[in-house]
C-alpha cells in the first residue's frame, strides 16, 4: 500500500511539475529547446515511474509504531527549534539542550542525557571556535553586548 | 616519461609539510569515521565538507584532506563490519559475511590484519591504475561534445538506477526527484526563474551541500532513533594482534582478483564500491574449490570484498576527475566539493590544473602507506572507537551538520531545508528508494540540461544529433543495457544472507 500511495503522490507531483514548466514564459531569444523542454522530460519520466510503482508495488515496508513515530516527530521539532534558536541564543545553550534531548530520544536516561548535552556543547564549541576558527557566538547576543 | 614528470610535480605538492599533515590527519579522521558504526564514507565526508571550507583551505588541500578521509573511511569501515557485524555503509556489507564469523571464532585480530592488508593492496593498486588510466581517459574526453555528455549523464543515471536499486521504477523516481530539484532557481541561459514559488531563498537554487548533509547525515539520526541505537555495543573481543602470514599468502591471488574486479566496477559511472565488493566476493566464492567454507569465516571471503571495495574507491575517482561523473555516493560528495571550490572536473582539469590532479594522486599514494600503518599495527586503538554509544555519537553528528551548514550560509532557511532533506531521506530509506541518485540528480541536473540544449543549438533542433557520433551511440547502448540488463540478472545477483546474532544459535545447533 505504501508503494501505491507513494507512486500516486509522485505521479501527481510530476503533473504539477509539468504544469509549472508549461506556464513558464518562453523568452524572445531562446535556444531551440528553451527552458521548458527538459523539465517536461523529467516530469514525463517521473510520471511513468510513479505509475509503475502504483501498478507493481513492492512488499510493504516495516513502518515504526506510534510510539516511535512520536519520538521521530519530537526529534524533528527539536531540530527545527534548534535551527531557529542558533542565531539569537548563541551556540552553547541551544546545543546543550538539543543534544541532551536527542540523546534522550535514543536512550531515555535523563541524568546521562544532561551530561552528554553539556559535554557535547562544551567540547564542540572548543573544537569549532579554537581548532577550526569559526566565528560562533557562545552566548545570547544581548549578553555579549 | 611524461608520467614521471607529472608524478614529480605531484610529490612536490604532496610532500610539502602542510599537505602531508592534512593527508595524515585525513587518514586518522577517516579511519575513525569508518570505524564508527552507522557512519561511512559518504556521510562522513558530507559532514566534514562545510568545515573544510570554513577552515579556509585551498582547492588542492581540501581535496587531499577529503580524499584521505574517503580512503580512510573505506579502510575503517571493515572494523565495525568485523567486530560488530554492522557495516558502516553498503560497500562494507560483504565483509561482514566472513569477517564476523571469523571474529566470533576467536580470530578477530587475524581478520582485521588480513582485511587491512587487502584494503591496502586494493587501494594502492587502484591508485596506480588511476594514475595510468585517468590521463588517457582525459584525452578521450576531449572528443566529447554536448551530445556525448548528455548520453554520458544518462548512462550514469541508468547504471546507478539499474545496479544500485532492486526496483527500476524507484531508482527512476529518485533520479527525477534530484533532476527536478536541480531545475529550481534561475535558468542560466535565459535568466528566467523556474519553480521557486516566488521565494527569494530559492533564486540560487538548492545548495547541493544542504541536500547532501540532510539526506546522508540528518536522515541517519532518524534511522538511529527508530532503531534505538540497539545495534551498538555487542560484539567480539579483540585478542592480541599478530600477522597471519599464512592467510595473507594464501589470499594473495584473491586480493589481486578482487582488486581487478573492484577497479573496473568503480570505473563504471554510477556503479561504484558496492558492486565492486559484491562481485569480488561472488567471483571468489564461485571459483573456490570448496564453497562451503564461505560464510563461516573464510579468510579469502574477507580479502576479496575488502580488496574489491577499496579498489573500486580508487576506480571511481577516474570518471569523477576526467568526466565529472561520479561513480558512487561518496564520489558524488567529492564532486560537490570540487564544484563548490569552482573547479570543473573534466579533461581541462588535467591540462590547466595539473598540480591539483597530480598532487592528489601523489597524496593518495602516501595516504595508503599511512593507512596501512594505522590499520594494521594501530588497529587496536581504532577498535576502541566502537565503544562510543549512539546516544553520544548521533547528537554529535547532528550538531556538526548544523554548524557546518550554518557556517556556509548563516541562514535558517538552509538549516530548515536540511532538516526537510533529512526527513525525506528517512522516508525514502523506509520505502527502499535509493538516495544517492537524488544527490547525483541535483549535482548533474544543470549540466545535463545545458548539454542537451547546447546539442540542440548545434543541430538547430534536430534530435537525431544526439545519436550522430559512434561515441554517443555506444553510450546510449550502454545506458539502455545498464538499466535493463539487471532486470534479467537479478535472480543471480542475490546477496548471501548475513549472519545476524539471532541466527547464530540456530547455526551452532545445526
Amino acid at each position: 500500500m505504501s508503494d501505491r500511495i507513494t507512486g500516486l503522490i509522485v505521479a501527481v507531483l510530476a503533473l504539477a511539475f509539468a504544469a509549472g514548466a508549461s506556464q513558464l514564459e518562453e523568452p524572445f531569444f531562446a535556444d531551440p529547446l528553451g527552458p521548458k523542454a527538459f523539465p517536461l522530460l523529467i516530469s514525463a519520466v517521473a510520471f511513468l515511474a510513479g505509475a509503475t510503482m502504483v501498478m507493481r508495488p513492492d512488499a510493504e515496508p516495516a513502518w515504526p509504531g506510534l510510539a516511535t513515530l512520536t519520538r521521530l516527530a519530537i526529534a524533528t521539532v527539536i531540530l527545527v527549534a534548534y535551527a531557529y534558536a542558533l542565531k539569537p541564543l548563541g551556540f552553547l545553550l541551544p546545543t546543550a539542550i538539543a543534544s541532551a534531548a536527542l540523546s534522550y530520544q535514543i536512550r531515555p536516561r535523563a541524568g546521562q542525557s544532561v551530561i552528554i548535552g553539556l559535554a557535547l556543547a562544551g567540547g564542540l564549541f572548543v573544537i569549532f571556535k579554537y581548532a577550526l576558527g569559526l566565528g560562533l557566538f557562545a552566548l545570547p547576543r544581548w549578553l555579549m553586548g | 616519461m611524461e608520467l614521471f614528470a607529472n608524478l614529480a610535480l605531484g610529490f612536490s605538492v604532496a610532500l610539502s609539510p602542510e599537505t602531508l599533515a592534512l593527508a595524515v590527519a585525513g587518514c586518522i579522521l577517516g579511519t575513525m569515521i569508518g570505524a564508527l558504526p552507522g557512519l561511512g564514507p559518504s556521510n562522513g565526508v558530507a559532514i566534514l565538507i562545510p568545515l573544510a571550507f570554513s577552515f579556509g583551505l585551498d582547492a588542492t588541500h581540501s581535496l587531499v584532506l577529503m580524499t584521505a578521509v574517503y580512503y580512510g573511511a573505506m579502510y575503517g569501515g571493515r572494523i565495525s563490519s568485523i567486530l560488530l557485524n554492522i557495516p558502516g555503509d553498503e560497500p562494507a556489507m560483504m565483509t561482514t559475511l566472513d569477517g564476523y564469523p571469523m571474529a566470533k571464532a576467536g580470530r578477530a585480530g587475524d581478520a582485521l590484519v588480513l582485511s587491512g592488508v587487502a584494503s591496502f593492496v586494493g587501494a594502492f593498486l587502484a591508485t596506480i591504475g588511476l594514475m595510468l588510466l585517468a590521463p588517457i581517459l582525459a584525452r578521450v574526453a576531449f572528443m566529447f561534445g554536448p551530445a556525448e555528455y548528455f548520453a554520458l549523464y544518462l548512462l550514469a543515471f541508468c547504471t546507478l538506477g539499474g545496479l544500485g536499486s532492486n526496483n527500476q521504477a524507484k531508482a527512476a523516481i529518485s533520479v527525477c526527484l534530484g533532476l527536478g530539484i536541480a531545475m529550481i532557481g534561475v535558468d542560466k541561459s535565459t535568466g528566467l526563474t523556474r519553480f521557486t514559488g516566488g521565494s527569494l531563498h530559492l533564486f540560487d537554487g538548492v545548495d547541493f551541500l544542504v541536500a547532501i548533509v540532510g539526506l546522508f547525515a540528518v536522515a541517519e539520526v532518524f534511522v538511529f532513533i527508530e532503531s534505538h541505537g540497539r545495534d551498538s555495543a555487542i560484539g567480539v573481543k579483540l585478542e592480541k594482534i599478530r600477522i597471519p602470514v599464512k592467510d595473507i599468502m594464501n589470499s594473495g591471488w584473491t586480493m589481486l582478483r578482487g582488486t581487478g574486479i573492484g577497479f573496473v566496477a568503480g570505473l563504471l559511472p554510477g556503479a561504484g564500491a558496492s558492486l565492486g565488493s559484491f562481485l569480488a566476493y561472488m567471483l571468489e566464492k564461485s571459483t573456490a574449490r570448496d564453497k562451503s567454507t564461505f560464510g563461516t569465516g573464510e579468510p579469502r571471503g574477507i580479502a576479496a570484498p575488502e580488496a574489491g571495495n577499496n579498489a573500486a574507491a580508487g576506480g571511481a575517482l577516474v570518471p569523477m576527475l576526467t568526466l565529472g561523473v561520479p561513480g558512487s555516493g561518496t564520489t558524488a560528495v567529492l564532486l560537490a566539493l570540487l564544484m563548490t571550490l569552482n573547479i570543473t572536473p573534466g579533461p581541462l582539469l588535467f591540462t590547466e590544473r595539473p598540480e591539483v590532479v597530480w598532487g592528489l594522486i601523489a597524496s593518495l599514494l602516501i595516504a595508503n602507506v599511512v593507512l596501512l600503518i594505522l590499520n594494521v599495527p594501530l588497529v587496536r586503538v581504532f577498535s576502541r572507537i566502537l565503544q562510543v554509544p549512539a546516544a553520544v555519537l548521533l547528537p554529535g553528528v547532528t550538531m556538526i551538520s548544523f554548524v557546518g551548514i550554518y557556517s556556509l550560509s548563516g541562514s535558517y532557511f538552509d538549516l530548515l531545508l536540511m532538516i526537510g532533506f533529512g526527513v525525506l531521506g528517512y522516508v525514502l530509506r523506509k520505502l527502499s528508494i535509493p538516495a544517492v541518485p537524488v544527490i547525483l540528480g541535483i549535482l548533474l541536473g544543470g549540466h545535463m540540461e545545458v548539454s542537451l540544449r547546447r546539442a540542440m543549438v548545434l543541430s538547430d533542433g534536430d534530435w537525431t544529433y544526439l545519436f550522430a557520433s559512434p561515441i554517443s551511440i555506444g553510450l546510449w547502448i550502454a545506458a539502455v543495457a545498464g538499466f535493463i540488463l539487471p532486470l534479467f540478472l537479478r535472480p543471480y545477483l542475490r546477496t548471501p544472507a548475513r549472519v545476524t546474532p539471532d541466527d547464530d544459535a540456530d547455526r551452532d545447533r545445526g
